[in-house]
């Protein structure tokens, strides 16, 4: 579906990703693993257009989309969930996941709005509160909105950022229900950007660790879950070095 | 000190309506722009110029119906505004809000600059958009140009206001203000909404240079003081809020035109510092305006 080969950016002259390659095939959720300032958020932007990189590639199915424009992007069909979920504050609940399907808006309403039905299918309480201002909603259910909202676009690929960060773990479960729900009954494809390891690692088929910039390792979810590093540095188990 | 009775002060408060009422619509054109860019487009009031001056060129030296002339000088200042931003302000990528606001302080010369020659230096004369005598309330004479601003005033307030609930475009230009990284992901082409609101902003201060127009003098040069007032009125309802934009206009329309009837002899030429100590104390005392939230 999305094949990432030697891609680097840079921000001015920081290099945030350092010769990046991974793929995603077609009905797969794929795990990105690593801590703050790794450059997973980075890659995600890059992907989406939002920045631009310096050298690489990035192909999505036969299609080379380096460096194309977010709005390209989101109609060639990839949609992000960004972190910290960057809701509409202001605008209520449907106006966001509205603005999610904008580009279809115009010449197909009628199927964005049986879309719109389908996404408060999937969160009910999203109906519940459709007219609530997005700003007025709990952790979790802006998180739901998010995800809503991305899914509008009917996205084949769906880029999600940090899905779990600042959630309790009970919504943080639901959350990746749903995420694993999506692959199953829509057969949406799903690149996961995780600090959480465990929980990525739980619902991915495969992951990839980024440090600094760069992939230090991949393989399949369990390989990853045994890999006495992994537990090390990402798992919080197996840390034998004692401080003071 | 003057005591004005109680029919001047109705008088006085029912001009100041008028007056607020325009300077309403230019701080609604201000907050337009600054939402979907943070640039404070001080050609604001060369669009109020343009709009008054071509309907009136329209009117009489085309002898084209007021109608017609109204609806079209809306088109050709709307015209006029994409045409700035293509021109002026979207070639400049990655420019800085700074940058951004100096070209907008040019434009404002240039406007004024082609005023010039085109229609000269003396005021021009605006027929009032019907005839007819004033009407009377509590005592007070309303002349029917005035409830021609009001209504006018009315009607775009509440048009822009549907615009931006219930048109695709009006709330992807929300969600842009509220949001431009998330706007970008949705695919929401930022720099479309941007000339959206350089369209809609032109649009909005036609509509109130024309109105103002048969009441006050119509001039190359009006656009730099209602221009700067509807500033004063933007910053006084919190800059970006479209109700304190509106709220801030009259306010101001109102203290302005008291200020002035309640002033000792020979102070009225005061008049326009009343708007600018307005936009002082409000900076010392709450910055972020009546309305506005601190959060920019």
């Amino acid at each position: 579906m999305i094949r990432i080969q030697s891609l680097s950016t840079f921000y001015g002259n920081i290099q945030a990703l350092r010769g990046v390659s991974l793929h995603v095939d077609d009905g797969e959720i794929v795990t990105l693993l690593g801590a703050n300032g790794a450059g997973k958020t980075s890659l995600l932007n890059t992907i989406c257009g939002l920045v631009n990189s310096r050298s690489g590639t990035v192909n999505f199915g036969e299609k080379d989309i380096t460096n194309t424009s977010p709005e390209k992007i989101v109609k060639l069909g990839i949609s992000q969930v960004p972190e910290g979920r960057q809701l509409f504050s202001e605008l209520s609940v449907k106006e966001n996941l509205i603005m999610g399907a904008y580009q279809h808006y115009r010449k197909r309403k009628k199927e964005v709005y049986n879309h719109l039905e389908q996404i408060f299918h999937i969160f009910p309480i999203l109906k519940e509160r459709q007219e609530q201002q997005a700003g007025t909603l709990s952790g979790g259910e802006q998180q739901m909105l998010a995800i809503g909202r991305a899914l509008m676009s009917r996205p084949k690929l769906l880029l999600l950022d940090e899905p779990s960060m600042g959630l309790a773990p009970k919504i943080v479960s639901e959350i990746f229900k749903i995420i694993t729900d999506l692959r199953e009954q829509q057969k949406t494809t799903i690149l996961l950007v995780e600090q959480n390891a465990h929980v990525a690692l739980k619902v991915a088929d495969r992951g990839y660790i980024l440090e600094t910039g760069r992939i230090v390792l991949q393989g399949s979810s369990e390989e990853l879950l045994e890999n006495k590093e992994i537990k090390r540095a990402y798992l919080g188990r197996g840390y034998k070095e004692v401080w003071e | 000190m003057q005591f004005p009775t109680f029919q001047q002060l109705i008088q006085h408060i029912i001009y100041g309506i008028t007056v607020g009422g325009i300077y309403a619509l230019v701080a609604m054109g201000f907050t337009i722009i600054y939402n979907a860019t943070d640039v404070i487009n001080f050609a604001q009031g060369g669009f109020v110029m343009l709009g008054a001056m071509i309907m009136v060129s329209l009117n009489t030296t085309l002898n084209l119906p007021m109608p017609l002339a109204f609806f079209l000088s809306i088109l050709i200042v709307t015209a006029i505004g994409i045409i700035f931003e293509r021109a002026a302000i979207n070639p400049v990528k990655n420019a800085s809000v700074i940058t951004l606001i100096i070209i907008t302080v040019g434009a404002s010369i240039f406007f004024s600059g082609i005023a010039l020659p085109i229609w000269g230096q003396d005021p021009i004369y605006a027929k009032p958009f019907s005839s007819g005598d004033p009407v009377s309330f509590l005592g007070a004479k309303i002349s029917l140009q005035q409830l021609w601003v009001l209504g006018i005033t009315a009607v775009i307030v509440v048009a822009v206001q549907l615009f931006y609930k219930y048109t695709i475009i009006g709330k992807a230009m929300r969600a842009t203000a509220i949001n431009r990284t998330a706007a970008r992901l949705m695919g929401i082409n930022v720099r479309l909404m941007v000339l959206c609101s350089f369209a809609l902003s032109a649009a909005v201060g036609a509509g109130a240079g024309m109105a103002i127009a048969p009441v006050a003098h119509a001039s190359y040069d009006m656009g730099s003081m209602l221009g700067l007032k509807g500033f004063c009125a933007a910053v006084l309802g919190g800059l970006g809020n479209g109700v304190g934009a509106v709220v801030g206009g009259f306010t101001i329309g109102i203290i302005e035109r008291l200020a002035i009837g309640f002033a000792p002899l020979g102070y009225s030429g005061y008049k326009d510092a009343v708007a600018f100590i307005i936009l002082l104390v409000i900076l010392f005392l709450k910055p972020s305006g009546l309305f506005g939230t601190s959060q920019k």
